[in-house]
């Protein structure tokens, strides 16, 4: 058993862990198709994607560790207030997005940056938050996809009620694929103790709700691994609900697009929610104030260091002949362009003006709101006139 | 057209009139369905506008007010009922923390017009967590408006403004009033205006003129003021009475205009009054009228101990007696 829940690692790899069976895998660490009569159905669901669309996943997973490095170095500099790093979860996030549809909406929580990568939000946009330069930072009608949450697991309510509008809007279930539409939120393994996770469940299950549920198992929760939120598989939780639910490999990118393709198609034709439990890693800290080696060995982090989702594609694209050293080294170049905008363009991102802290506090006029706002510009310019 | 209503009624006929008028708008709740409500505020709404439209939610007061913020999120306009006030604290988190803050965070580009109505206050002779006043406690939240009708008319009003406001409004129902009877004009948003009744959610209205004290209420406390009054006058006192209407925002103007003509004031509220809206009031009162202020402000509210045993409710409770006698000792200044 070489992990197991608790986070004790012995012997070495294999395959699939003992302790995670089932698990709907479709490429092997090594970068094999897996091919088995239990994984036909989501076969079945990647059949279509060309070695194009694999190279276009294999961009979005390299492009968002490019993000996730250079907003870290970005932190140690001092130019961030705080940084969540994704490392390691880039499969189970660029997988999943990848099978959305425009229409779709998505509730992220605050690590989600693949998602954000492969729905197009702006990579700078996607840094203000952690900037101390915005609460938000982009549109969420834009891309449809709604601003992080940083409160564990309220999200998920938030998502289920969307999926509520969405069905009383009609939809769902029309069979025009422009028009039906799901949402999907992330989550992760501690946000299931949590009691709006479950509310979420309920509400979604009840109301046939077309949401996706995707946890993100990714062994800890700050320092407390999954054996302090569950002493059953996750992907379970969902089952208890009625919901169907199914455990993926989380660092396998084909197997996240195709549970997730078959939960949002659930959805949208009026199916109801899905649950999904990709079980990944978190490969850095939870954020760039953690230091993971105070609660966890080093030969976890080496066991999943070989198990990287983004290796994975570039050995099955090497399999199949899908690999191009040209356009690899331009994928390099375009990761080493993103790295320097960030550099550029996070650090100029300066404190807005001061009256943007009354700015939408209230839709409509609000007296104290006002009143407050008229005293501290009065306030400002007399001590900046005082100052001359 | 104009009716007599009780005070629930009125509430009734106002979410029927925004039920009709806006296709997005929906309720939502435990046993707002073909029970309508344990007040019978909703009954009758969900068998003529459907199920999709009258929700009957599981019972987790969390789930309500998160997936009533979701379904804004996609362009409805939830009215979400919390059965009683001292079951609202499972969704405090949702409407502080989420509620509250989603148009700010977003800078503007999301609004989430959820309306919260919350049947609160005593004197029913309930048990345990059914007579509380949380209201403060949401009204120090920014983000969120905090009203509360005193008439059946305001109550007709301001459920329709409510549920037009592009902001949150947590709507507290009086509901030791729900039994009380008033002339109502409904009639289609925004005919409150026409009547004169506009700004229902800003602006505080004179129950009563007066010239020698301006008792502030709202809510359950304005018909208690409204009594002190009475009696003030057989006494020879001219009490002036302000009904809030609304604690976020606080018409400070309206009750700075009125003590500036009284010299004197206190303020009733249900809540103890420790850190509670009438602390807000005298404070206001204390810098806008320091000099027309023959008296400090009074307060009458609950004590600072948990709302005790119905048996013991009307001792708690702000009465007439106690209103009488806080003017008494701001008369002897």
């Amino acid at each position: 058993m070489p992990h197991t829940q608790s986070g004790e690692v012995t012997g070495e790899p294999e395959v699939v862990p003992a302790d995670v069976t089932p698990l709907v895998q479709l490429v092997s660490p090594t970068g094999e198709r897996v091919v088995e009569p239990d994984n036909a159905t989501y076969r079945s669901r990647v059949d279509h994607l060309t070695s194009e669309d694999l190279r276009a996943l294999y961009r979005d997973m390299v492009l968002t560790r490019r993000f996730d490095d250079e907003a870290t170095a970005l932190q140690r500099q001092g130019e961030l207030a705080l940084y969540a790093q994704g490392r390691g979860q880039e499969a189970a996030q660029v997988g999943s997005a990848y099978a959305l549809a425009p229409q779709d909406y998505v509730f992220p929580s605050y690590r989600e940056h693949g998602v954000l990568q492969t729905r197009g939000v702006d990579p700078v946009d996607r840094l203000r938050l952690y900037r101390g330069a915005d609460h938000g930072g982009w549109d969420p009608a834009a891309h449809n996809v709604h601003l992080y949450t940083l409160v564990i697991g309220s999200h998920v309510l938030h998502a289920t009620g969307y999926a509520m509008g969405v069905q009383r809007d009609g939809a769902v279930g029309t069979g025009d694929a422009a028009r039906d539409a799901a949402v999907v939120t992330y989550f992760g393994d501690g946000a299931t103790s949590q009691g709006d996770v479950s509310e979420a469940l309920v509400f979604a299950a009840v109301n046939n709700a077309p949401v996706v549920f995707f946890l993100q198992n990714n062994q800890w929760a700050i320092s407390e691994p999954t054996s302090r939120q569950s002493r059953a598989p996750l992907y379970q939780r969902g089952e208890g609900f009625g919901i169907p639910s199914v455990r993926v490999d989380g660092n396998d990118v084909l197997a996240c697009y195709a549970v997730t393709a078959e939960a949002l198609e659930r959805a949208r034709s009026g199916g109801g929610p899905t649950f999904v439990e990709a079980y990944t890693y978190r490969m850095g800290a939870h954020t760039t104030s953690d230091d993971p080696t105070r609660y966890r060995e080093r030969a976890e982090e080496d066991y999943w260091g070989r198990r990287d989702p983004i290796d994975r594609v570039a050995a099955l694209l090497r399999a199949e002949d899908g690999w191009d050293d040209a356009w690899a080294a331009d994928l390099d170049r375009e990761a080493d362009a993103l790295g320097e905008r960030l550099r550029t363009e996070v650090r100029a991102l300066g404190a807005p003006p001061t009256t943007t802290m009354f700015e939408h506090v209230y839709a409509t006029e609000h007296a104290q709101v006002a009143a407050e706002r008229a005293w501290f510009e009065e306030y400002e310019n007399e001590t900046s006139e005082a100052a001359r | 057209m104009s009716e007599t209503l009780t005070f629930a009624r009125a509430i009734t006929e106002g979410l029927r009139s925004a039920l009709e008028s806006d296709p997005k708008v929906l309720v939502m709740g435990e046993d707002v369905g073909r029970n309508g409500g344990v007040f019978r505020i909703t009954d009758g709404l969900q068998k003529d506008f459907g199920e999709d439209r009258v929700v009957d939610t599981p019972l987790a007061e969390s789930g309500i007010v998160g997936t009533a913020i979701g379904m804004a999120l996609r362009g409805y306009r939830p009215v979400c009922e919390i059965q009683f006030d001292g079951f609202v604290f499972p969704a405090y988190d949702q409407i502080t923390t989420q509620l509250a803050k989603m148009h700010y965070r977003s800078r503007g580009r999301l609004q989430v017009p959820v309306v919260i109505r919350i049947p609160y206050g005593g004197g029913i002779g309930a048990v345990e967590h059914h007579s509380e006043s949380p209201e403060a406690l949401f009204a120090h939240t920014p983000g969120l408006r905090v009203v509360s009708p005193s008439t059946p008319q305001d109550a007709y009003d301001m459920i329709r403004a409510a549920v037009a406001s592009p902001d949150p409004v947590l709507f507290f129902e009086p509901k030791g009033r729900y039994w009380s009877k008033g002339e109502v004009t409904t009639g289609p948003y925004p005919s409150a205006q026409a009547a004169g009744t506009a700004d229902v959610l800003n602006r505080a209205r004179v129950a009563r003129q007066g010239s020698d004290i301006t008792l502030v209420a709202y809510g359950p406390t304005v018909a208690t003021a409204l009594k002190a009054a009475d009696t003030l006058a057989a006494e020879g006192t001219s009490a002036e009475v302000v009904d809030l209407r609304s604690i976020s925002p606080l018409d400070v103007t309206a009750v700075a205009d009125s003590v500036r003509r009284t010299g004197r004031c206190v303020v009733v509220h249900e809540a103890p009054t420790f850190l509670g809206s009438g602390a807000e009031v005298a404070a206001r009162v204390s810098e806008e009228c320091f000099y027309s202020l023959e008296a400090p402000v009074l307060r009458v509210g609950g004590f600072h101990a948990p709302y005790p045993v119905a048996k013991l409710e009307h001792e708690y409770l702000p009465s007439v007696d106690r209103v009488v006698d806080a003017v008494d000792r701001v008369l002897a200044h």
